[in-house]
């Protein structure tokens, strides 16, 4: 289909016979000093004719461009930061404002945040302990939903029956926001920690059936054709032909799942009570300790971008497709 | 008795594939489309036939019925003697559009076949079979690239070694070289020539060039055009093989087929224009 990015490797093999300018080629390498030496070397000796030869280049434009570029990169979120931080501790400090600049909030909870592993008992631990109690439950609902997840994507994506039967049910259900279900949970458990988990059960499983199910009915005619006439059936569909043209699909799902499990836990965890971040913002909040709050929340940020790039890291070495 | 065994064996290999009275109609009310009326042809072992047509004309519709992808509205396909009702490794198809699985290599591509044909032997065996198809066309350097990393020629080589892996009596191929440029498409020909007069499989082959057709064919199917499409006029390409294309230039045969056929899509291309 791609026919146009297809590379010429059926005639020749280096590049560098391809282009004769030397600027070109270098550019195409990530390290000019050495490789560029070995460039001009391979010129010299595959073809030996005067106009090969060419000045090895002192400075490398592309390269510097690119320096800078990755610089800026770095520097710039820095100074908004910056910014961000002098506005905000110029409003803190306006006559009769109860919100804590950011100067205070690191002095007064300083202890939080060089201490994030102290434990004096179960009502009070330092924040990463707090952190990984959410992140256990989170772990535990969301594994649950991309399995249950992916199993009912595949079933609806397959049968048309199922998918008929089943879906208006699911367009109702997903739009029902994830602390509506504490109490059916809390009800039926008769427990905090298992009702927390359930909501981000069911919180997490919607986007990954619907993608999944999605990306299952989008397996090209094909690569369905191709498994027809050579036979592929059982396992070796579905390892061979289903998982990884739906791969992509069955990922975005995971991918908006792990965001709104994380954004779901604080809320449940903030009505269940017991160690869990969620818990500790709204503990700190009933003891006034405004600054504890500020430090929980940019934590909470933190841990969710790094489960969204540890998701995407996975997708990406799963999810793409060659072709 | 044996006589008649034999007469039996004889009928079957006469019309290895057997297409009769065939009407394909799709859809249903309004958008009902007649795409082919009534076609008849068979197919003798050993045979290469070329069908040709102008695009529409149900050419592909024709090739699925045989590879079982799709059912006759009403008429029979058999192969071997045996009704058509299902896609299967006895009926390989090289698709137009490559359709390599990307995310597999060239010999994980070749395997899929391999491993269809041969369930029960061991890996070794399987993945010098697939190794084997691999050499046959060439792409032995190239066994561990992804689809993403050949050329279009050399896509369409996979496809023609998966295809023969699957050790079919009938090779379907469904413009096999369409999305091709010429000089690649001129290779693969001469390739696809040598590795048939090698085994010598039936094959059926979908192709809207004309040039193609006559090089590789023994017999050359016309179709009208759609709506309705069905077989206009066959033609035998009694050249002697092996053939080559400088050979093929001199041949008297080559001109006058070469011309029939242009006659044939000219005048039918006008009429579609006019109407």
């Amino acid at each position: 289909m791609i026919m146009n990015t297809e590379k010429p490797s059926e005639t020749g093999k280096s590049p560098l016979k391809a282009n004769g300018n030397g600027h070109q080629v270098l550019s195409e390498r990530p390290k000019p000093m050495v490789t560029s030496l070995k460039t001009v070397m391979t010129k010299m000796t595959s073809k030996p004719r005067p106009a090969a030869i060419l000045p090895i280049p002192t400075e490398d434009p592309e390269r510097t461009a690119r320096i800078r570029d990755r610089a800026r990169t770095f520097i710039m979120p820095l100074v908004a930061i910056f910014f961000v931080g002098l506005f905000w501790e110029i409003y803190s400090s306006g006559q009769g404002v109860v919100l804590p600049g950011p100067i205070k909030t690191i002095t007064e909870s300083w202890k939080l945040i060089a201490h994030p592993w102290f434990d004096n008992g179960p009502n009070d631990k330092g924040l990463g302990w707090q952190l990984l109690f959410s992140l256990q439950r989170v772990g535990m609902g969301y594994s649950l939903a991309a399995v249950v997840g992916v199993l009912m994507g595949i079933l609806i994506g397959k049968s048309a029956m199922a998918f008929k039967a089943l879906d208006p049910i699911f367009q109702v259900l997903r739009t029902i926001p994830p602390l509506a279900w504490l109490p059916i949970a809390l009800a039926t458990f008769n427990q905090a920690n298992p009702s927390a988990v359930f909501v981000i059960f069911i919180t997490a499983i919607w986007p990954i059936i619907i993608n999944t199910s999605v990306g299952i009915m989008r397996i090209p005619v094909e690569y369905e054709n191709v498994a027809k006439v050579y036979q592929l059936r059982g396992s070796r569909y579905f390892f061979k032909v289903m998982l990884p043209s739906a791969a992509p699909y069955i990922f975005t799902g995971l991918r908006i799942a792990i965001g709104m499990a994380w954004l779901a836990i604080v809320a449940a965890e903030m009505l269940t009570g017991g160690v869990g971040i969620g818990f500790f913002i709204w503990d700190s909040w009933n003891s006034s300790r405004l600054t504890d709050i500020i430090v929980s929340v940019f934590y909470v940020g933190m841990v969710g971008l790094a489960l969204d790039r540890i998701v995407a890291k996975i997708a990406s070495l799963f999810g793409t497709r060659g072709d | 008795m044996s006589e008649a065994m034999n007469d039996q064996i004889a009928e079957n290999e006469a019309k290895f594939v057997d297409i009769s009275g065939v009407h394909k109609l799709f859809g249903s009310g309004k958008s009902r489309y007649h795409a082919l009326a009534g076609v008849d042809l068979r197919i003798a072992k050993g045979e290469f036939v070329s069908i040709i047509g102008h695009s529409g004309c149900g050419k592909s519709t024709l090739l699925n019925l045989v590879a079982g992808l799709n059912m006759p509205t009403t008429g029979s396909v058999a192969v071997n003697g045996k009704e058509v009702s299902a896609p299967g490794l006895d009926r390989a198809v090289v698709f137009q559009s490559h359709s390599l699985l990307p995310w597999l290599t060239v010999l994980e591509n070749v395997l899929v076949a391999v491993d269809s044909v041969y369930p029960d032997k061991d890996k070794k065996f399987r993945m010098e079979e697939a190794r084997k198809y691999v050499d046959m066309v060439h792409l032995t350097a190239h066994v561990n690239k992804k689809p993403a990393q050949l050329s279009g020629g050399m896509k369409q080589r996979v496809g023609i070694a998966r295809a023969f892996a699957a050790d079919p009596q009938v090779l379907l191929l469904d413009e096999p070289f369409g999305a091709l440029d010429a000089l690649t498409r001129g290779s693969m020909q001469d390739e696809l020539t040598t590795i048939w007069e090698k085994n010598r499989k039936t094959v059926m082959m979908i192709t809207h060039d004309v040039d193609e057709a006559v090089f590789l064919s023994d017999r050359i199917v016309l179709m009208s055009n759609g709506p309705a499409a069905t077989i206009a006029k066959v033609v035998e390409v009694p050249i002697p093989r092996p053939r080559t294309r400088e050979a093929l230039l001199e041949d008297s045969h080559y001109l006058e087929i070469r011309k029939e056929l242009l006659h044939y899509l000219i005048g039918t291309g006008m009429h579609s224009a006019a109407a």
